[in-house]
């Protein structure tokens, strides 16, 4: 469904990545934690086509069309309405809103109003509506906790993990181990641009992969 | 020939522009604030005796349409980059290709706004019959418009992640325009002077040879230009 060989990119003297190379199946969530600048999200960037790598290919079966993007910042217009920004995005994959997606993120309510007027949980509720408004097969997500308070970030984890349990590939890269873990079917750890974790979650939770997370980096 | 789908899909980002710049109005109205301020300025700072108007009028509204222009393309793709709406347009399944075009037909449409206001202003200002030329003077300011805002679309999307944007953008745009502003301030006042059409003949033929090349140049870099 996803995969990513022997990614290789540079920004000049600054490697974002070294030899990425994992492969993620329908069902999957990988979780790849690691600091700032660590090349993460130039990971996502490769894997959904915005940055051709100078080495390696990514490969996400059925292309852009099967991609839904959430970062922390929201890709929408501040002046256009939920309903109205949702029509535009779905406009440019060729489909319809889905009837029950407001409903769904408990957005019905808020459908007409601009997104400027929207507190940033809300806001963060109509991009995933935007991410999801194709229905994509692969989910890749930026940082996408940033700004939610801890019910709105409880909702979003629901969101996520339905979105797995419908088969779905999800790709999540943070460095807010406590938060990303409990979605992880897969955890890796990334530094300097290379993946030097990268195993099934299995049993460990939270206070364990933090614990690894941090013998890893340091 | 670009398909029905880029072309649906092209104008779902003009009309997207449209509607978010009709919901803000700053851009329209910076732009025909600019304009009636630099029309009075020309008109009151000018020495009737000096100059006639006829000579003088062209010039100006060429000028302010210029930089008229200049604003609207500044804003074309800082709307994009507010939440980082670019990334989203350049996920989805569409061609690059139909982005510019969304974006060239927008500021097409907001230019034409701006010189649907400014010529009248014009013939106010200056006292120069605008009336019994309209259909020639339509044709001057469509093809100089649509090459100097094709052009503009293009350094626009190049000059937006820079720093400097709004500084850079004239700086790189203005001397892609000397070509198409000096054919149409000629024309302008060869068809307010009512010298005979066939005038002004040479000067619509480089326009519009104009236009076809630099759309067609812009369709083809815009890819490289929004590609990280």
């Amino acid at each position: 469904m996803l995969l990513a060989e022997g990614l290789r990119h540079r920004f000049g003297a600054v490697t974002a990545l070294d030899d990425v190379s994992f492969r993620v199946q329908p069902g999957q969530t990988l979780a790849v934690f690691g600091p700032n600048g660590a090349g993460k999200t130039t990971l996502l960037k490769v894997l959904a086509g915005l940055i051709q790598p100078q080495q390696g290919r990514a490969q996400v079966d059925g292309g852009r069309r099967a991609i839904g993007w959430i970062g922390h910042q929201p890709q929408l217009y501040s002046q256009l309405t939920v309903r109205e920004n949702l029509r535009f995005w779905a406009s440019l994959y060729d489909v319809a809103v889905p009837g029950d997606l407001l409903s769904r993120l408990g957005l019905t309510e808020y459908a007409d109003r601009p997104v400027r007027a929207l507190s940033r949980g809300l806001v963060q509720r109509v991009a995933i509506a935007r991410a999801l408004v194709h229905d994509p097969a692969v989910l890749l997500l930026d940082e996408p906790f940033t700004g939610l308070d801890r019910t709105a970030a409880e909702a979003f984890s629901g969101l996520i993990a339905q979105h797995a349990a419908a088969g779905r590939a999800t790709v999540l890269v943070t460095h807010n181990v406590e938060e990303g873990t409990g979605l992880a079917t897969d955890v890796a750890f990334m530094r300097r641009g290379r993946f030097v974790h990268f195993a099934p979650r299995g049993r460990r939770g939270p206070a364990q992969v933090a614990e690894e997370y941090r013998n890893a980096i340091v | 020939m670009p398909s029905s789908s880029s072309l649906r899909h092209a104008w779902a980002v003009a009309s997207k522009d449209l509607l978010v710049e009709f919901r803000s109005r700053t851009g329209i109205l910076s732009a025909v604030v600019f304009v009636v301020l630099v029309l009075m300025v020309f008109n009151f700072g000018r020495d009737p005796t000096a100059v006639s108007n006829l000579v003088l009028a062209p010039s100006i509204l060429w000028v302010t349409f210029t930089f008229a222009a200049i604003l609207a393309l500044n804003r074309a793709f800082q709307l994009e980059l507010e939440n980082q709406a670019l990334d989203g347009l350049l996920l989805a399944p569409i061609g690059r290709g139909s982005i510019y075009l969304g974006k060239l037909v927008a500021n097409l449409v907001f230019v034409a706004t701006v010189e649907v206001i400014g010529v009248p202003l014009v013939a106010l200002f200056f006292n120069v019959e605008v009336w019994p030329h309209i259909g020639p003077l339509a044709a001057i300011i469509t093809l100089a418009t649509l090459g100097f805002v094709a052009v503009g679309t293009l350094f626009s999307a190049m000059t937006v992640r820079t720093r400097f944007a709004e500084l850079l953008l004239p700086v790189v745009l203005l001397p892609f325009m000397i070509l198409p502003l000096m054919w149409a301030t000629l024309a302008t006042t060869s068809v307010l002077a009512d010298r005979p059409l066939s005038e002004i003949g040479g000067s619509l033929k480089m326009l519009a040879g104009y236009d076809i090349v630099f759309v067609v140049v812009s369709l083809l870099l815009f890819p490289a230009t929004v590609n990280e």
